[in-house]
């Protein structure tokens, strides 16, 4: 195992920060405008549920420099923009499900009058009964689609022969992505009917094919432009279509460039966040604290919307028994219909909802039985041919070097032992401490999305110019793409030109999404470029003098015979084959093998590989304020072999960070009324650079054995996210030291008026 | 005109522009695009510009975030985006951000590379304290900011505490040359107020640093002809008369932190800044915006309510002295005439060998964050009895609350656990909280309680067994 000391990486980079840091990077807010460009402002519904009775625009059209103001009746293809089920309008028709929902988009010359023409809209409606809570939604039975239901062994036998089982529920509350750079997007008319999208998405397909739609147009007329986005975070994977969507209309029905670009505040009301589930549970233990059964009903709070709820909560379903292996299990997931806006991606994708139910039902046996928590998860750690719920066989497992190797290097029962010190010690201050361990499926789980291309041209110059499906935003996948091409024609990196993603170079692509973006698109470029140096290496072994082909590789520009350089040089041998008119562009493809699932048996081998690890947690709480310290978070983490340590670790800490975000201090709060309160960054607040942990070490753990990872270098976007769910259990631990009877819920996030509250509760 | 030093070169803009959010101004007249446009609250710093002036004959900088930032302001000085540091190469600065990878998705990093610049400009020590500090109004959304103090140590480790000028930054790399000529272009338009430029004093709002008004009604300011405040000299005095401490209405957060006067005045308030917002905006609030916003829970009225400071109030004929404990009235109403404005704040020292002050606040997020409740307390004891008390607490009911009961029922008993208890009670039927956003009511009473306990515990941290307050079964 290769111990890296985080301080001071120089070695690898994220290959975009030159530009990042002298602000010279443009994200689509940045393009120049182009003449007579039209500024859309959307017109939203505040009624959270109800017939859309009237929209009246007459005053805003008749504002001096308003050019047009359009609804429902102005959409000229489909009014629809659901991706999974098609139950979401572009602009409501005949009722209004959240509020939030576009209405009306109105088109002026400057954002100024846009913004002023809004406020002049008029729009009633019948209100209808709202619904917030999604428990609330299935007692009468407002769905979104069916419920689905994993199940393994007999759970009912098996309840029934347990030492001990306990019950409970477990909710947690949804996230505000808060990628930096609002939803947006620009779009410009072309020649012969086309239309140009310059859209911050994560799904560029996505896109094309909600415009296409809306507009009543084929695919090909539509060219979505993607050069990087300000943050996605799963965010822009379904959401971005609807504003690209509008954009388009408004570019469509003008016949003028349309730039949308959303304020803050309109981003926290009209968009999806993170689900908010609600949970019930039921673990049954024998009396050696081997997890035996396992049951629990998951709803989810949907929103007004299916958007992307029913693949959310297949991965709920997938990883609701996280990295522990339990004989006996039933799960089953509901995806409630509410009237909050349409809830959506959110790294971790479902997962990390259903495993901090887990996590809760172990803390509460725990609790009850007077052990440590950590005594009942180490017991239960996924092995080798050990069955998920889902029918895959656990292989290569690392549950227990991760867990194993964290104990070891981190000294684990020291850590303990301090803490039982501090407690004991301390009266107005206590510690926790918790382990999170983690099991994480990489691929989509919906089979047919494993796929991508890659386009690659050689250029007569010996430069490789590059176009993927894979989205940049800030998950450093160009990095990974660069050091991929490189690697396989032996150049140097700013040899290798990343192009933007572009519908029209690369089609029918998945959106950066679960992960795999790197795995997929990366395979699929190494394709591309197998294919090119299957040309030129005959060439090569020509020019050599008949050497054999088996003996030539590529490396430091120049073509190596047997290991050693030779007098031919790349753009040598480039400029030659152009000469001898070999086509030096590719289109490369990949779709991962192995995997399948069958939705109705539930049953199959839905994942490529599953990624590990273990992080452990030490916070301090104050227990005359509430307020805590996260002192220090310490994770032996899977890479596999990573490829770019300073971009994996920066995802590890990243999204940590984010998911102790997600468990303590974001607090998205609802009024009955449908209405977000926290709906500006002064009311909804993410870790600042003094809430983070003081200490946080990442080792790496190499796990070098075959997988179907790009270069070996595993998958590792969402799962560090759900080391923050080890936040929770920590500060619950260390109230439980102040306050042994404390009456604390299991109901995420855990924030300061909940600390307090229990410090001192009955 | 307002004329000042955008980056390399002197511009001049219409006085009619005053108003307009400098963002705007620079990202859609000028077209850079470098800072960005996240939130226009002021949260978040990805649109931090610097504001150079001379102070005390130094230049020095201020970070400021431009979305809320009034254009005016920039009057007289040097305004610094992320384009005024193009040089050949990068500075160190951004190069310790790409060898850390500080940076993912880059919307964020401009500002942090501002912000971080402007730690070595603002006239104190390079430290790793001050880097931290100097970013406290940025946020990340991708990296968990520990790639970005890897890459301020690093800074800090170049400076080692000392105070860099800025020949010495232009020749270590950290700025670009032009800077060594901005302290003669600044001379040349320095002190000249707007009003000699031609600005007429209107009638309209007063506007100080913008803070509020700026987030809370962006779009009618842009475009009024506001009243400004950092344009009168005679707001911007901070001085000790005898026992007197007294500053100026249009006095900012950050330049009390900074007074030498103000902290040898009263001393060990280093938390207390902390707590209060952010770098960017202690450069801009004002103390007296700070009054008159009038919110229940502003940091700097409970801090001074505490302190139970005096204001004084002018119509411009004459003026009158009122303690602040008398000033609000109800919910955003205050004992202001119309016609007159906030011009000074007066605190009398107190005996700090005798008295002891604290001042707390606990919201969701620990920094950068709105109160759910805060306090003040000045404690005076003599021969162990409670000679003089103002205490002073914020959320908890529509104005700033002094507690007028709960003084009465303390003054002249010994503090210890019994009159504490009971003082709490007194406390709870002063105030009058409700459930909003920053939490429920029972909490901001429970808070309440625990607030004044930790006053308590300031002075005696044995005062009483807190397990004891624990809930029975």
């Amino acid at each position: 195992m290769q111990e890296v000391k985080n301080k001071k990486i120089k070695k690898d980079i994220h290959l975009d920060a030159p530009f990042h840091v002298t602000g010279k990077t443009k994200y689509i807010d940045d393009l120049p405008e182009l003449e007579g460009t039209l500024f859309a402002k959307v017109f939203d519904s505040s009624c959270a549920h109800g017939k859309l009775i009237s929209v009246d625009t007459s005053k805003a059209e008749e504002l001096e420099g308003v050019f047009a103001i359009l609804t429902a009746k102005d959409v000229p293809g489909v009014n629809q923009i659901g991706g999974i089920i098609k139950d979401e309008p572009l602009l409501a028709e005949t009722d209004v499900h959240f509020m939030g929902q576009p209405v009306a988009l109105v088109l002026a010359e400057s954002e100024e009058i846009a913004h002023e023409a809004t406020a002049l809209i008029h729009a009633e409606y019948e209100q209808l009964e709202v619904i917030v809570d999604p428990k609330e939604a299935y007692a009468k039975g407002s769905m979104l689609s069916n419920s689905r239901t994993f199940s393994l062994g007999s759970p009912d036998s098996a309840f029934a022969e347990c030492a001990h089982v306990f019950e409970g529920k477990a909710d947690s509350g949804g996230q505000e992505h808060l990628y930096l750079e609002t939803q947006g997007a620009y779009a410009i008319p072309r020649d012969q009917g086309g239309i140009l999208v310059e859209s911050s998405t994560q799904g560029p397909t996505a896109v094309q094919r909600v415009v296409a739609a809306v507009l009543g147009l084929e695919m090909s007329k539509i060219e979505v432009n993607v050069n990087r986005i300000g943050g996605g975070f799963g965010g822009k994977e379904d959401q971005a279509s609807l504003w690209a969507g509008l954009a388009a209309l408004g570019c469509f029905v003008t016949g003028r460039p349309v730039k949308l670009i959303l304020e803050r505040h309109e981003d926290l009301r009209m968009t999806g966040k993170r689900h908010p589930y609600r949970s019930d549970y039921k673990i049954g233990l024998d009396k050696d604290l081997n997890i035996v059964a396992f049951e629990a009903s998951f709803f989810q709070n949907g929103g007004g919307a299916a958007d992307l709820s029913t693949a959310v909560l297949e991965r709920t379903l997938f990883h609701g028994t996280n990295s522990y292996f339990v004989p006996n299990v039933r799960m089953t997931a509901h995806p409630c219909k509410t009237h909050i806006a349409p809830n959506t991606a959110f790294r971790g994708f479902g997962g990390p909802q259903g495993m901090f139910v887990m996590e809760a039902a172990i803390h509460h046996a725990a609790r009850e039985l007077g052990v440590s928590p950590w005594g009942i998860q180490k017991k239960n750690l996924l092995r080798d041919g050990n069955e998920f719920s889902y029918g895959q066989i656990v292989e290569n497992s690392e549950a227990n070097r991760c867990w194993d190797q964290a104990h070891g290097d981190f000294d684990f029962l020291k850590m303990v032992e301090e803490v039982e010190e501090y407690n004991h010690s301390q009266s107005l201050s206590k510690k926790g401490l918790a382990i999170m361990p983690i099991c994480f499926g990489i691929s989509f789980t919906n089979t047919p999305m494993n796929n991508a291309r890659a386009l690659v041209h050689v250029y007569g110059d010996g430069s490789v110019g590059v176009s993927t499906g894979a989205v940049e935003m800030g998950q450093g996948v160009n990095t990974k793409m660069v050091q991929v091409a490189a690697l396989m024609f032996g150049l140097p990196y700013d040899r290798i030109r990343l192009e933007t993603t572009n519908t029209s170079r690369v089609a029918n692509t998945s959106p950066s999404a679960a992960s795999a973006t790197a795995d997929l698109n990366g395979r699929a470029l190494q394709d591309a470029c197998r294919q090119i140096l299957e040309r030129l290496v005959p060439l090569a072994a020509e020019l050599l003098g008949g050497a054999d082909e088996k003996q030539i590789s590529f490396s430091n520009e120049m073509v190596f015979l047997d290991g050693n350089p030779t007098e031919l040089s790349w753009d040598d041998l480039v400029a030659k084959a152009l000469l001898l008119r070999l086509n030096m562009s590719a289109k490369g493809h990949y779709s991962t093998p192995v995997i399948h699932f069958d939705k109705e048996k539930e049953k199959g081998h839905p994942f490529a590989y599953h990624v590990y690890g273990t992080s452990i947690f030490e916070v301090t709480v104050d227990c005359i304020r509430g307020t805590y310290d996260i002192d220090s978070v310490k994770i032996v983490h899977d890479f596999g072999s990573s490829m770019n340590k300073a971009v994996d670790l920066g995802q590890i800490e990243g999204g940590l960070v984010q998911g102790i975000g997600w468990m303590t201090l974001e607090d998205l709060q609802y009024d009955k009324q449908g209405r977000l309160r926290s709906h500006t960054l002064a009311n909804y607040k993410i870790p600042d650079v003094y809430s983070i942990p003081e200490d946080i070490q990442v080792k790496f753990l190499n796990t070098d054995h075959d997988n179907l990872a790009i270069l070996r270098s595993k998958a590792v976007g969402e799962p560090p996210l759900m080391y923050g769910i080890g936040a929770y259990f920590a500060l619950t631990n260390a109230i439980l030291a102040f306050n042994p009877n404390a009456n604390i819920p299991y109901d995420a996030p855990m924030t300061t008026e909940k600390i307090l509250m229990a410090l001192y509760s009955a | 005109m307002i004329r000042f030093i955008l980056n390399d070169r002197t511009i001049s803009v219409p006085l009619q522009d005053s108003a307009k959010a400098t963002l705007d101004f620079i990202r859609k007249e000028r077209k850079l695009k470098g800072m960005k446009l996240v939130c226009k609250e002021g949260e978040c710093g990805a649109c931090t510009v610097l504001v150079g002036d001379f102070e005390s004959g130094r230049l020095v900088y201020r970070s400021m975030t431009s979305c809320i930032m009034p254009l005016a302001n920039a009057h007289g000085k040097h305004l610094l985006t992320i384009e005024g540091l193009d040089m050949e190469g990068l500075t160190k600065v951004q190069r310790a951000m790409i060898d850390q990878s500080g940076t993912q998705c880059g919307f964020c990093t401009p500002g942090f590379v501002v912000s971080m610049t402007g730690a070595l400009l603002t006239g104190e020590e390079v430290s790793m304290k001050n880097m931290v500090k100097a970013i406290d109004g940025n946020i990340c959304r991708c990296t968990g900011y520990k790639s970005i103090l890897r890459a301020c140590e690093s800074v800090a480790d170049d400076w080692n505490d000392s105070v860099p000028s800025i020949e010495q930054l232009v020749e270590a790399g950290y700025l670009p040359d032009y800077f060594n000529t901005i302290p003669a272009k600044l001379e040349k338009i320095k002190n000249q107020s707007l009003q000699s430029n031609g600005l007429k004093r209107a009638e309209g709002i007063k506007l100080g640093g913008g803070t509020d008004l700026y987030v809370q009604k962006p779009r009618q300011m842009y475009t009024s002809a506001p009243d400004h405040m950092f344009d009168k000299p005679e707001l911007n005095h901070i001085e000790l008369n005898g026992n007197v401490l007294s500053f100026g209405a249009s006095v900012t957060m950050g330049d009390l932190y900074r007074s030498a006067v103000f902290n040898d005045a009263l001393p060990g308030n280093e938390e207390f800044f902390k707590l209060l917002s952010s770098s960017q905006i202690r450069n801009m609030a004002t103390i007296g915006g700070n009054l008159v916003n009038a919110s229940p829970i502003g940091d700097f009225t409970i801090f001074l309510l505490g302190l139970n400071a005096d204001i004084e109030l002018t119509d411009g004929k004459s003026t009158r002295r009122l303690p602040l404990r008398e000033f609000y009235l109800d919910y955003k109403k205050m004992n202001m005439r119309d016609g007159e404005h906030l011009t000074n704040i007066l605190i009398e020292i107190p005996d700090f060998s005798s008295s002891y002050f604290n001042f707390e606040k606990v919201s969701q997020r620990k920094y950068l964050d709105i109160a759910s409740v805060n306090s003040a307390a000045l404690i005076q004891l003599q021969n162990d009895k409670i000679a003089e008390c103002h205490i002073s607490i914020g959320g908890v009911g529509p104005t700033p609350k002094y507690l007028n009961k709960t003084r009465d029922f303390l003054l002249g008993k010994i503090l210890d656990g019994n009159t504490l208890t009971k003082a709490l009670d007194v406390l709870q039927s002063e105030i009058s909280p409700i459930s909003d956003p920053r939490g429920s009511a029972d909490y901001k009473r429970l808070l309440a309680r625990q607030l004044f306990l930790a006053h308590c515990l300031k002075i005696n941290s044995e005062i009483l067994d807190v397990s004891s307050l624990i809930t029975p079964a």
